[in-house]
């Protein structure tokens, strides 16, 4: 992200070669600008996750451009589409198998909310099932709104207070 | 086409016409259901099985469901309707067509999960669709649309999580379209009952999740 960082003040004359800052900032930072997206595409959602990776909207302007399928190399969830009852427990036990710090984004009205499946056979919202950092309204949304989404998780990662979570784990 | 529901009847007396706006349909006993199936595709030429559903009359129907089958001739570019009443109302079967068509497989499993119709001599009769252990069959008339609570098919995650699968709320609907409406407006979907909603819910209904003011 192209954004002014006030995190990390540094002036080589007077600290020479050493930068000082705070280990949340640092820390944050990597995370930030290096989430690897596992691609949870269960509907019409992932057609418009795909065009975000592509290189109209280009998701590697963020720096989350490494779509993993495999959990254990991911550690961002986009759930991208209508999760069925059926496909619930699977949903949960890949999120089981990403490491953590993990997030989730629920991406679209049907991992929202169940959308407009209000039927015996949909999950009235993935929240129900996994923790959800980032909901993103519409059906399908646009590509822009992902990036948006995107960019909401990367300020709440910046908010994590990871230095008290690394030493208290 | 035109002379083929006499030629069938003659040949499968126990036939009877069935009422059609546009394909020839016959009603056919379940245990004539293979012969006649067997006839239309070897002599017949109707090679190429397109649906094969269920019907749920009612709760208080006799016969109870029938199994409806759509065959079509790729020689000759027609359909025949086939319309088979099960017999039991509480267990109710009808003899396999996967010996017939392969394809029949998926169908008739479909149709099982959905309506609970056994298919005797089916190779592998599961569920398709719901997950296996679902205790329901949801296209039946006394199954309501928005579901009956049921806990997840994995105990480990149903355990974990808290969650079961819920009767989706349903918030005044089902939600419908206008037809033939030109107004898109009038055209959208909007729910039958629109006087109670996640803020206002009706009396009597069973409380919707807490929305935050």
């Amino acid at each position: 992200m192209v954004t002014a960082n006030t995190e990390i003040g540094y002036d080589s004359k007077v600290e020479g070669e050493a930068i000082v800052s705070r280990a949340d900032a640092v820390i944050n930072w990597i995370r930030t600008n290096s989430l690897w997206p596992m691609p949870m595409g269960l509907a019409c959602c992932a057609i418009e996750l795909m065009a975000v990776g592509g290189a109209r909207f280009d998701i590697a302007r963020f720096g989350a451009e490494v779509m993993r399928f495999s959990p254990r190399q991911a550690d961002c969830m986009i759930v991208a589409g209508t999760v069925t009852y059926k496909m619930a427990p699977h949903l949960r036990r890949i999120y089981d198998q990403m490491m953590a710090p993990k997030w989730v984004i629920a991406m679209g009205a049907c991992a929202s909310s169940g959308g407009m499946y209000r039927s015996y056979a949909t999950m009235q919202g993935v929240d129900r099932i996994v923790p959800v950092d980032v909901y993103i309204s519409g059906c399908p949304p646009r590509p822009e709104a992902l990036l948006d989404g995107l960019i909401k998780l990367q300020e709440k990662i910046k908010r994590d207070p990871s230095t008290r979570r690394l030493m208290s784990a | 086409m035109s002379d083929l529901l006499p030629e069938m009847m003659g040949r499968f007396p126990t036939l009877t016409e069935r009422p059609s706006s546009d394909h020839p349909a016959v009603n056919v006993p379940a245990e004539d259901l293979v012969a006649v199936l067997h006839y239309l595709r070897d002599e017949k030429g109707f090679d190429h099985l397109a649906d094969l559903t269920g019907i749920d009359n009612g709760l208080e129907a006799s016969p109870r469901f029938t199994v409806v089958y759509h065959v079509f001739s790729t020689r000759d570019h027609g359909w025949v309707r086939i319309a088979a009443d099960c017999p039991d109302n509480a267990a109710p079967a009808v003899p396999s067509a996967v010996s017939l068509w392969p394809g029949a497989n998926w169908h008739e499993r479909e149709c099982f999960d959905m309506f609970g119709i056994r298919f005797e001599g089916h190779p592998d009769l599961r569920r398709i669709l719901m997950w296996d252990g679902y205790p329901h069959h949801p296209l039946r008339k006394d199954f309501p649309l928005a579901g009956i609570e049921t806990p997840l098919s994995d105990a480990e995650v149903a355990a974990e999580t808290g969650t079961t699968a819920i009767a989706a709320p349903m918030a005044g609907g089902p939600f419908v379209a206008g037809a033939g409406k030109l107004n898109l407006g009038e055209a959208e979907p909007h729910a039958k009952d629109e006087s109670w909603s996640e803020r206002h819910p009706q009396p009597g209904q069973p409380e919707l999740r807490q929305v935050k003011e």
